[in-house]
């Protein structure tokens, strides 16, 4: 079966629909899937919930989805580098579902391994733990996270070959494994496809059973926070 | 005089010791990778995805694939390895790391922090500080001891949302050093010039002996 489409667009056709609970990969600007992003835009679905660390800047990323209303909910661990999406969630526009960090990487890998609940302590005592399951294990209280099945996965990575088996790049690895595997399809966009047989299998970051649809694409990868030091000066 | 941003950092510097994998917070704490001790070896974690996490790049070198969990370019080590956020969390929750040195709205005599956010106001989310305060080995908070209105932010009882309850080991403000045992807050060291009383005036906290 042919997993390599033309262009993101090709690659969504017929996979998005008004509601769809879409899990995307990506940390802050680092590793997101901004091809299929601005292509989820151009199709003008709507009322999507989308399980993503954060919620990208207001003209990258998720953000350019904000803009034109086409998200209702966002589970995220932070926001704070979104304007609109600040302005959207305190008028009631949005709903926002909080998740620490490490639950919401847990609830994708969970989801993706067909583990339906697990118990954590990450969030005792917090807001986070309210009208959730407590239970003791070994004299440590612990609350029950529920794992995320959905609709579909988009993810960014380095390269694939042209089964989908994926190779991920420094700190751009992030949520993409994770979200990938909790998706019923999953959507990869690469900077590059190359032939299968060309990866060595024993670093492969993510097997192509995972992955569905694959698109080859020019990235912009903006930067978030450039910082650099001086050279010393001979 | 109280210390400085770079002296609170170069203080819980202090605090690491060798062999040690640390994750350090966002403002101050990151300040503490300039002042590890000599003879001490730390390999900082990025919750983003990365163990052994370099300095910054030089002009030029920035990589929009490699950044630290403050969004900012950094660079890679020779011990470098790097893995998805569920791993990396999995590292946090599951005890392997042995500190994180964390920035604080508020921190009680319990050990309670509050960090995250502020009701109708600032919402910005807890990102991995509520996995870490859960699951390191040892929580230092940074942070100054008063906010920019003069009250203590060392407080009986947080008075924003928790990041964590009873979680924080030890306090390292502008005016000195204190730890949470049982019943209070226990000084630990003052910051040169600063006297116990100065400490004191500022802290709602109960302080035992």
């Amino acid at each position: 079966m042919k997993k390599v489409y033309g262009s993101a667009g090709d690659a969504l056709d017929g996979l998005l629909q008004d509601g769809m609970l879409i899990a995307a990969g990506g940390f802050g600007l680092c590793g997101i899937p901004e091809l299929l992003l601005e292509a989820i835009k151009d199709s003008g679905v709507k009322n999507l919930t989308f399980a993503s660390n954060n919620a990208g800047v207001d003209d990258f990323g998720i953000g350019v989805l904000l803009q034109t209303k086409q998200v209702t909910k966002m589970i995220s661990s932070y926001v704070g580098e979104n304007a609109e999406f600040m302005r959207q969630y305190l008028s009631g526009e949005l709903e926002l579902e909080f998740n620490p960090q490490g639950t919401l990487a847990e609830r994708m890998r969970a989801g993706g391994a067909g583990i339906p609940g697990f118990y954590t302590k990450t969030g005792v005592g917090t807001v986070i733990a309210e009208g959730k399951d407590h239970r003791d294990f070994n004299g440590e209280t612990y609350i029950l996270e529920e794992g995320i099945f959905a609709d579909l996965a988009i993810v960014k990575a380095w390269k694939a070959d042209e089964t989908g088996n994926l190779v991920f790049r420094k700190t751009a690895r992030n949520f993409n494994a994770p979200a990938a595997t909790c998706g019923k399809v999953c959507v990869v966009e690469v900077e590059e496809i190359v032939p299968t047989g060309s990866l060595d299998p024993d670093s492969i970051h993510l097997p192509g059973i995972y992955v569905h649809r694959i698109i080859q694409g020019q990235h912009e990868k903006r930067i978030e926070q450039r910082t650099v030091r001086q050279r010393e000066t001979a | 005089m109280p210390w400085d941003r770079n002296q609170m950092a170069a203080r819980a510097a202090q605090e690491l010791q060798d062999g040690w994998y640390v994750n350090l917070g966002i403002g101050i704490p990151t300040l503490v990778s300039n002042y590890i001790p000599d003879g001490v070896e730390v390999t900082l974690q990025s919750e983003n995805g990365m163990l052994g996490m370099g300095p910054f790049p030089f002009e030029g070198e920035e990589d929009a694939d490699l950044i630290n969990a403050g969004k900012q370019t950094i660079t890679e080590l020779p011990q470098t390895a790097y893995f998805d956020s569920a791993q990396s969390f999995a590292m946090i929750r599951g005890g392997k790391i042995a500190m994180a040195i964390l920035g604080a709205m508020e921190v009680a005599e319990n050990g309670d922090l509050a960090n995250w956010m502020i009701p109708g106001k600032l919402v910005k989310g807890m990102g991995g500080a509520m996995d870490l305060v859960a699951g390191v080995g040892r929580v230092v908070v940074v942070m100054d001891h008063a906010n920019k209105h003069g009250q203590s932010k060392v407080l009986k009882q947080c008075t924003l949302p928790l990041t964590g309850k009873a979680v924080v080991d030890r306090i390292i403000t502008n005016l000195g050093v204190l730890d949470v045992v049982e019943g209070g807050l226990k000084l630990v060291e003052l910051a040169e010039g600063v006297t116990e009383q100065d400490l004191r005036d500022l802290t709602e906290a109960t302080l035992v002996d």
